[in-house]
């Protein structure tokens, strides 16, 4: 088959099962629905992972346009697709996890009445997310860049009956449309300064020359023209991918379905900005001052969303904030110019992450939708094969040698140590401190859920409502006989099949991606000028040395501290975090609140613009253009015609006596000379 | 190929118009309605080859037609398109058959008359489109406000005085003050009313002026742009749904399009002095009405304050220069904006009415939980909100997009101001979309909706086809345009001093 028409074949074939189970959902039931989606899906993944052997093994990277979107001034811009090592890597990543999904979907929502509606959403997804990635242009890239923001919008409000699932929706999107008003302005400047062409490859040959180029924005001020680009570029990323401000969105995301989650929330959506910037890497390499933005809005998300996973008690916020902190170790990565690095975390971080959250839907499944950890405990008797998974996945999470996240995350840490960039010492600290962050609150978890006291029997269910039981999602807890219980084995299959690339993807990559020729002609890098992958390189001495070498080196340790803090803590002294939080007051209840960001976005900006818009319409509109303008001019005919009613009066004499003065007047101006003589 | 394709667009629908006034009284609505679904449906049909049989290659007027009309006058019946006009003749006479099918039962009294109106209004509106003389083009201009006002006024609600005065407040100073302008234009071009000529008619930059002056007031009231939009929320809150639609999607182009015909081309160097005022305006549009459309409480008004913060694109786009030259992307992507605003107010509007249908209230408040009863509308009507939002791979995106980036090139803070469109048009839209439609039913009205009817069904359909249609492939409607675009662009670059 011709390689394009296989692309479109990835592309299309979950549309068109979305379409299916979407339109005729209602007609052809709910087997039908997940099947159809299950092999458009698979027919996706089978292509993705043809596709990566197949450039592997020295096939032709494919650039082309299928068809023409819009032509203006003479320059058509397209869709079409751009096939390489970076994009076959995120189509293998997105299709395999989409499809782990999708399989484990059927087990998570069957008791749930929109379930065609589901799995119509997930392919929908699937196929933005391949559109997203597979472009060859930016208007492509938008287009998938807001499509998965539109699936992300539908699916954290699937449950739409819950106030908060619909109020965290319509944040979800307008964060997100925050960072998407600086990308779609980023797009404008690369459209306007690099000669007219969006096509990823005119684009990038036209950057090395604008090096220099300045802008003049406010008269009198210069800026680099490429600095301003990556940076409305980076917004996109930031509100994409949830880094520091735009972050607030992904925590709220968790009102969704856990197996979107799993897929849009953790493994492939949010990543979107680190796989921007990666293709972008042409323009970001040409602007410090960008990176160093990059840098420095990675670093306080990677270690000041980590501290806010310790503070959690719902299982799937701590994994939330878990991933926010992993994406800013990616884009701390990016901002060293470590963009491999990135990536190859984005990849270890896609399989583990997704684990951990389909293993956290498990246990949710298993504790009949009780998501608070204090009421779990003790699970690994009952729910064996989720115990499993989910420790080799935090295990992976913390970077444990030999496990997939310890290849990425330490690389990631050593980039930043070798980087000279402005603000490379700050996030250098912030990496390293969040790697024992990670491991605490990760082994919280992992104690808090699998091991210790029982703590469901005791559970008082006073909130407990069997009545609701169409409130699908309202209904949870354990009954006073229940006992937690293994899911079943669709549910548990993907978590199997996760967790072996989350032990195994990191060893088996490392050096392709990273010091290969993976990423050759695709990933740029100053070496000169960013010298981090350089001198990584020269130290890197194959996967086993690095695993071997790991008991050196301070991560390794921290990490270790972390799981041990967290096992003594709330497995040996369960008294000790009682006693922390009496007494460190003011710091904890600032991160229970999330260090109030929520609250001034809301006050500032929902608050704010309504306030506005209310001056607006009752002063501007109502008082003004209506009571002044157009009301006003009405009187203003009222008064005239009143006036010029009294002059037509019908008497003589009042006309006489107008007359009269008239021609006074202007004998009086006549005479004075203001009429000329 | 058939001679007289403009005016059979415009008299296919008057003369149906007519014959459905024949039937009379309501006892025979149905013959009525069956009578105007057949000429809306004919006088779409006839505007079909306009597109079909369209020279793509050559720029100027095509179609052209040209009779005297009062000889003594020079005053002459003639027609004729180019790429610009042509999109709204067939996009006008496209509304028109989903206005005939969106009021089938829902208007009851005066069924015959009714539909009468829209379809004279809809020949009224293509003659605007396609007049090549001043006359001619002021006649259907002023005339096709007569149905409009009928329509308010017999079918609208309860305010609907109120609201027709404020509209004949706002339009009667405007409407004089151009026909001021073309007389003048008349002396001047030796006395001829043909447009055409105007284009090429020297004129020193104070007459420019004032004849800008005298089509600003008149346009800028029908588009409507700030500070002369506030008749708009109130039209729309009175007039019925079909009305609301034609009003959104239609009448608004008229204002855009005297931009495009009478401004830029007769006063190039006048519309350059000033341009710096109506990007101003259109940005005061943009940012301000989209933060009074978030504060709405009644859902036709917030529509309604939407598509005044949209025209502000077109406009915006109309009137960005760089130098002497027009902006290719800013006047494309208006034009667009124009076409993608007539398919997704109609939509929105249609929505509403669906609604309102049901309930009898416009108000926000009122509603909530509609998607437990109503999942199809739910899904037709989320499709329109993004739209509204300018969701790509929806129309409204390609408009916006195109505005913005012309923007940029002429003025970053310009497109930095329009780009807030992006974040306001998401959330007064999807906002509004929030307290509707999802949450729990919120009352017992809710509770008794029931889901589109095939009738309702086939209009929301037939519009998000255009709607995704235009949004997946906008090369179809921009290609006709491109030699009109390049040709207008041409012409306003040269001084006409």
């Amino acid at each position: 088959m011709e390689m394009k028409s296989l692309y479109l074949l990835i592309a299309l074939a979950p549309l068109l099962g979305s379409a299916l189970a979407g339109l005729f959902g209602w007609a052809i039931g709910r087997r039908a629905a997940h099947v159809a989606t299950i092999a458009g899906v698979m027919v996706s993944a089978i292509g993705s992972a043809y596709t990566l052997n197949y450039l592997l093994n020295g096939g032709e990277p494919f650039n082309g346009n299928i068809y023409t979107w819009l032509t203006v001034n003479g320059i058509e811009y397209s869709v079409g697709f751009l096939v390489d090592n970076l994009t076959a890597m995120m189509m293998v990543v997105v299709t395999s996890v989409s499809l782990m999904v999708h399989i484990y979907t059927i087990g998570y929502m069957s008791e749930d009445p929109g379930y065609q509606r589901f799995f119509s959403y997930i392919s929908l997804f699937t196929f933005s997310m391949l559109m997203l990635v597979m472009s060859n242009n930016f208007v492509q890239l938008f287009f998938g860049w807001e499509a998965v923001g539109l699936v992300s919008y539908l699916l954290i409000g699937f449950w739409f009956k819950k106030p908060t699932a619909i109020f965290a929706n319509l944040k979800a999107f307008l964060v997100n449309r925050v960072g998407d008003f600086g990308f779609a302005l980023g797009i404008g400047m690369v459209l306007y300064h690099f000669g007219g062409s969006l096509n990823y490859t005119d684009v990038f040959a036209a950057a090395p020359a604008l090096k220099d180029a300045t802008i003049e924005l406010i008269p009198g001020s210069t800026w680099s023209l490429m600095t301003v680009t990556c940076i409305l570029l980076f917004i996109g990323a930031m509100g994409k991918s949830a880094q520091f401000p735009l972050h607030v969105w992904l925590p709220d995301s968790m009102e969704g379905p856990t197996p979107i989650s799993a897929l849009i929330h953790a493994a492939t959506m949010v990543t979107a900005g680190i796989f921007m910037v990666s293709r972008m890497s042409p323009l970001f390499e040409l602007s410090d001052t960008a990176l160093s933005v990059v840098l420095v809005a990675g670093s306080i998300t990677a270690l000041f969303m980590g501290f806010l996973g310790i503070v959690q008690n719902d299982i799937k916020r701590v994994v939330a904030y878990s991933t926010l902190s992993q994406l800013g170790y990616m884009t701390v990565a990016l901002g060293v110019s470590a963009y491999n690095v990135a990536v190859f975390h984005l990849m270890t971080h896609a399989f583990f992450k997704a684990l951990l959250f389909l293993a956290a839907g498990s246990v949710i499944i298993g504790m009949h939708h009780d998501q608070d950890m204090r009421n779990m405990g003790g699970l690994r008797k009952y729910m064996p094969i989720t115990w499993i998974t989910s420790l080799i996945g935090s295990l992976a999470l913390i970077g444990t040698p030999f496990f997939a996240g310890f290849y990425s995350k330490d690389s990631i840490i050593e980039a930043v140590h070798a980087s000279n960039l402005a603000g490379s010492g700050f996030a250098y600290f912030a990496v390293v401190a969040g790697v024992f962050i990670t491991a605490f609150y990760s082994f919280r978890l992992y104690f808090l859920v699998f091991h210790g006291e029982e703590r469901w029997m005791k559970v008082q269910h006073d909130d407990h409502h069997h009545d609701a039981h169409d409130d699908h999602d309202h209904h949870h807890g354990l009954g006073p006989n229940d006992k937690p219980h293994e899911s079943p084995w669709v549910v548990t299959l993907p978590l199997v099949l996760l967790a072996i690339p989350s032990v195994f993807v990191g060893y088996i990559a490392i050096e392709p991606m990273l010091y290969g020729d993976f990423f050759k002609g695709i990933i740029y890098i100053d070496h000169e000028a960013h010298p981090a992958m350089a001198t990584m390189a020269e130290h890197f001495h194959g996967a086993a040395a690095m695993t071997a070498h790991a008991l050196q080196t301070l991560p390794f340790w921290l990490a270790l501290a972390g799981v041990v803090t967290a096992w003594f803590f709330y497995m040996k002294a369960p008294q000790i975090p009682a006693a922390i939080k009496r007494m460190s007051g003011p710091i904890y209840t600032l991160l229970e609140n999330k260090y109030y960001l929520d609250d001034i976005y809301f006050a500032l900006f929902a608050k704010g613009s309504r306030l506005l818009g209310m001056g607006f319409w009752k002063v501007g509109d109502q008082a003004l253009i209506d009571g002044l303008l157009v009301n006003g001019s009405a009187k203003l005919v009222g008064l005239f015609s009143r006036v010029t009613r009294k002059l037509q009066s019908g008497f003589i004499y009042s006309y006489a006596t107008a007359m009269i003065i008239g021609v006074l007047g202007l004998m009086t101006l006549w005479l004075s000379g203001v009429i000329a003589r | 190929m058939v001679e007289n394709l403009l005016s059979l667009a415009i008299w296919t629908p008057i003369v149906a118009g007519l014959l459905v006034i024949a039937t009379g009284g309501d006892k025979n609505a149905n013959t009525a309605r069956l009578l105007a679904l057949a000429g809306a449906a004919l006088g779409f049909l006839v505007t079909l080859p306009l597109y079909t049989q369209f020279d793509t290659l050559h720029g100027g007027m095509q179609f052209e037609e040209k009779f005297a009309w009062i000889a003594s006058l020079n005053i002459n019946y003639h027609l004729g398109v180019d790429g610009i006009s042509m999109l709204f003749v067939i996009l006008n006479s496209f509304t028109t058959f989903l206005v005939v099918l969106a009021g089938w039962q829902v208007i009851e009294k005066r069924v015959a008359q009714y539909m009468a109106a829209f379809l004279v209004m809809s020949g009224l509106i293509n003659g605007a489109f396609a007049a090549l003389d001043a006359v001619l083009f002021y006649v259907f201009f002023e005339a096709m406000l007569i149905p409009m006002y009928l329509i308010i006024g017999v079918w609208g609600g309860p305010r609907r005085v109120y609201a027709s005065i404020k509209f004949f407040l706002y339009t009667l100073l405007g409407s004089l003050l151009m026909l001021v302008a073309f007389i003048y234009l008349y002396f001047q071009a030796g006395y001829s009313f043909e447009i055409l000529k105007y284009h090429t008619l020297p004129l020193p930059l104070t007459a420019q002026i004032l004849i800008f002056i005298a089509f600003f007031m008149s346009f800028a009231v029908k588009v409507p742009m700030w500070p002369v939009h506030t008749w708009l929320p109130d039209a729309h809150v009175e007039a019925p749904t079909g009305g609301s639609m034609v009003l959104a999607a239609i009448t608004l182009k008229i204002g855009a399009y005297g931009f495009l015909r009478f401004v830029l081309p007769i006063v190039p160097d006048a519309s350059r002095e000033l341009a710096w005022l109506m990007v101003a305006l259109s940005l005061v549009a943009v940012v301000y009405i989209g933060l009074v459309a978030l504060v709405q409480t009644d859902m036709k008004k917030l529509v309604a304050y939407s598509s005044i913060s949209h025209m502000g694109f077109v406009t915006l786009g109309l009137f960005l220069f760089a130098g002497n030259e027009l902006n290719p992307w800013a006047i494309e992507g208006a034009i667009v904006q124009m076409v993608s605003h007539g398919f997704v107010s109609a939509a929105m509007f249609m929505c509403i009415g669906v609604m309102y249908d049901r309930l009898h209230t416009r108000n926000i408040a009122d509603y909530g939980g509609v998607v437990n009863r109503m999942p199809i509308f739910a899904a037709f009507f989320l499709l329109f909100a993004m739209a509204n939002s300018g969701l790509p791979a929806t129309s409204g995106f390609v408009g916006e997009f195109m505005v913005i980036m012309g923007a940029l090139q002429v003025n970053f803070w310009a497109a930095f101001a329009a780009a807030t469109t992006l974040i306001f048009g998401a959330a007064y839209t999807l906002w509004m979309y929030k307290r509707v439609v999802f949450g729990d039913v919120a009352n017992s009205h809710v509770a008794e909706m029931e889901d589109v009817n095939k009738r309702e069904f086939l209009i929301l359909a037939i519009l998000a086809v255009m709607v995704l249609g235009m949004g997946l492939y906008p090369e179809m409607f921009v290609k006709v345009m491109h030699v009109s675009v390049n040709d207008l662009i041409a012409h306003v670059a040269q001084s006409k001093l």
